[in-house]
């Protein structure tokens, strides 16, 4: 090992190297190529998957949704194609029947309304919420806060706001807090303001109210729209999916085969499909890379081959001079990994360069769609160590070829 | 310094061989002058090469300032010719991208010898070649008599035992040929052993010995003017 701080050895391969800049280069550009493909490939699908999970950021990614449409069968006396409604009767089954599976139940009723602040209007989606709908699809409150308990026990006349309604319908730096705004003609108090969702979001800008004043205003009774229901922690979320909706069949008296009567979004499943997508493309990535990298070792090892070969005459003169077969091999190795990790150094700078323009160009603002696209330290590390690894193992290939020769074939005059 | 008893040689041609030595006795004392001539063909760079360690012989002995030569591997054989044997080639074998300076003291690095030693002791040996001057030129730009003398102080540069030197003046003209013939005069003056492959008459009448080969034994080998002028 003590070659290796030799200041004369580092001066043979800078003399070989010097020589030989046209190879040199062709040698750098190959492994640079392999690694900086590498960096740049794995930093993309990484950026991809951010902002994916960017665009899922905000919801619980083990979410069924659960509405009702009209039977397909005729069961128990019903004719098909009956319309029928889930009620509160249904979530207090639910939640009892399911305690252990089902982490957080989120009844909902919808409808739109005609929206007016003074002489501003809109129509906008108007929701009876319960506050838990904030854990499951959690909202950014710009000004005062969500709905609670209290709102739903006493049936208060308040509502929760988007930021762009707050834009339409108020005067511009109006504090909307504690103001009127009138929804089908009923004065309701805001309490909050949200900032809208730069993420997945189902209900766009939308007037929340308590679900209880919901019920009064609108004359709902125990019927309910639809249904937002999270797993807990290690459930199979699909089985808990067909589950509820067996129940629900039940409680429904719906046939329990059939495909209609309920409709039903299992969040987790489109989730996965998109994951087993991504862990496709992290395949497909350090497969490209790795060959790539491998075949500018291969490269190297070639290109160095043929100078060993060029160079025959030139080690057959080291060699009389008094080189040791030993001397000349690790000259070789050492010039290989030498260039493998130069090579490397400026694949992974080049590509980290790279991954930051892509990073200015498309991973800013809202809708980015390359989110903070980076690389493991861990993983370039690794990529690297292999690189110095194969570097000297094709290097071998050629140190061998440099001495099996006989120093006076090296010589031989023609 | 150099004994050779019934030297043997083949090279194997196909499923034949080639008989090139057949038999060599050859006894060279410390400081001599010695030539080879002969024919081309006639086995010369054959014997030169085994004699420097760069080829290895079939049958008989060879001894090396006294060390029988036998069973060498490549490593052994690195450091014997490190340590004493200079080479100089007919078409000079300098490193094309090294220095006049560098080339001389490449033999020192594989020695181990530092840097700074390094250069020094190949700068004493240039100045002796008269080459001082042309030090930090690479060899394309030297003529080939200054070559062939950056390539003896090279040979010289170890202090080796032995210098072998195959047609070292083979691609100079008369005038050159003389200067290198001068140098080797030189060295042999101060003591050095000198073996040279020639095939020009007047070359080897410049050595004190003369050694005359033909297919592959030696059939007359004897002192020159030169020598008896002593
Ligand atoms: N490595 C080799 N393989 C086969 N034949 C060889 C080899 N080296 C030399 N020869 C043959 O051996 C003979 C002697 O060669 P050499 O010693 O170079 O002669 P000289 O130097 O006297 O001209 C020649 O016929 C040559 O072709
Ligand atoms: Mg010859």
């Amino acid at each position: 090992m003590k070659f290796l701080f030799d200041s004369d050895t580092w001066q043979e391969i800078y003399g070989s190297i010097r020589k030989n800049k046209v190879r040199t280069g062709i040698t750098i550009i190959g492994v640079l190529w392999g690694i900086f493909l590498l960096v740049v490939l794995l930093g993309a699908a990484r950026g991809l998957e951010n902002s994916f999970n960017k665009a899922f950021g905000n919801f619980a990614t083990n979410s069924v949704f659960v509405w009702t449409q009209s039977t397909d069968t005729p069961f128990k006396g019903f004719q098909k194609g009956r319309r029928f409604r889930l009620n509160m009767k249904d979530i207090q089954v639910l939640k009892s029947e399911y305690a252990d599976e089902i982490k957080l139940l989120a009844p909902r009723n919808q409808t739109m309304n005609l929206i007016i602040k003074d002489f501003k209007s809109g129509s906008f989606k108007v929701s009876g919420d319960f506050p838990v709908l904030d854990q499951i699809q959690k909202k950014k409150l710009i000004y005062g806060r969500f709905l609670n308990q209290n709102d739903i026990n006493s049936s208060a006349k308040v509502t929760v706001i988007s930021e762009d309604m707050y834009k339409q319908l108020f005067e511009k730096d109006k504090m909307p807090i504690g103001e009127s705004i009138k929804i089908n003609n009923i004065n309701y108090k805001v309490i909050g303001v949200y900032e809208p969702s730069n993420t997945i979001d189902f209900d766009g800008d939308t007037a929340y109210i308590p679900f209880s004043t919901f019920k009064k205003v609108y004359n709902t009774a125990s019927n309910i729209d639809w249904m937002m229901i999270t797993a807990n922690e290690g459930i199979d979320i699909e089985q808990m999916e067909s589950d509820v909706l067996l129940t629900l069949k039940n409680l429904h008296k719906v046939h329990p085969e059939d495909e209609r009567a309920f409709g039903s979004v299992n969040l987790g499943k489109e989730i996965a499909k998109f994951t087993g997508f991504l862990t496709g493309m992290q395949f497909l990535t350090w497969f490209v890379g790795i060959a790539t990298l491998i075949a500018g070792v291969f490269a190297i090892g070639n290109i160095l081959l043929i100078t060993v070969k060029e160079r025959t005459k030139e080690i057959g003169i080291r060699r009389a001079l008094g080189a040791t077969p030993k001397s000349i091999r690790q000259q070789i190795i050492l010039e290989s990994v030498f260039l493998t990790t130069v090579a490397g150094m400026i694949g992974i700078i080049l590509g980290a360069s790279v991954l930051k323009i892509i990073d200015t160009l498309f991973g800013q603002g809202v809708d980015a769609t390359l989110v903070n696209p980076t690389v493991n330290i861990p993983i370039i590390l690794a990529a690297f160590t292999t690189l110095v690894i194969l570097g000297t193992l094709i290097g071998l290939i050629p140190a061998h070829m440099a001495t099996i020769v006989k120093p006076i074939e090296a010589l031989r005059e023609e | 310094m150099i004994k050779i008893e019934n030297l043997h040689k083949s090279y194997p041609i196909g499923k034949d061989s080639l008989h090139v030595l057949k038999g060599i006795d050859l006894h060279i004392k410390e400081g001599e002058f010695v030539s080879i001539m002969g024919s081309s063909g006639s086995g010369k760079s054959t014997l030169l090469n085994i004699v420097g360690l760069l080829d290895i012989h079939d049958a008989g002995n060879y001894y090396l300032n006294g060390q029988l030569i036998k069973d060498l591997n490549e490593k052994k054989a690195a450091i014997l010719r490190n340590k004493f044997l200079g080479f100089v080639f007919q078409s000079f074998n300098l490193i094309s991208y090294k220095t006049a300076l560098e080339n001389v003291a490449l033999p020192l690095y594989y020695k181990g010898i530092n840097k700074k030693e390094r250069l020094k002791v190949a700068m004493d040996y240039l100045d002796k070649v008269g080459l001082k001057d042309w030090a930090s030129h690479l060899p394309n730009e030297l003529s080939g008599g200054q070559k062939q003398r950056v390539a003896i102080a090279r040979a010289l540069v170890t202090n080796p035992k032995v210098v072998l030197a195959d047609e070292p003046t083979g691609a100079l003209d008369t005038t050159t040929t003389d200067s290198v013939m001068d140098l080797l005069k030189d060295i042999n003056d101060e003591g050095m052993t000198v073996f040279v492959i020639t095939h020009e008459e007047e070359v080897a009448n410049q050595t004190k010995r003369i050694v005359r080969l033909r297919d592959g034994v030696i059939i007359n080998d004897t002192l020159t003017k030169v020598a008896k002028a002593l």
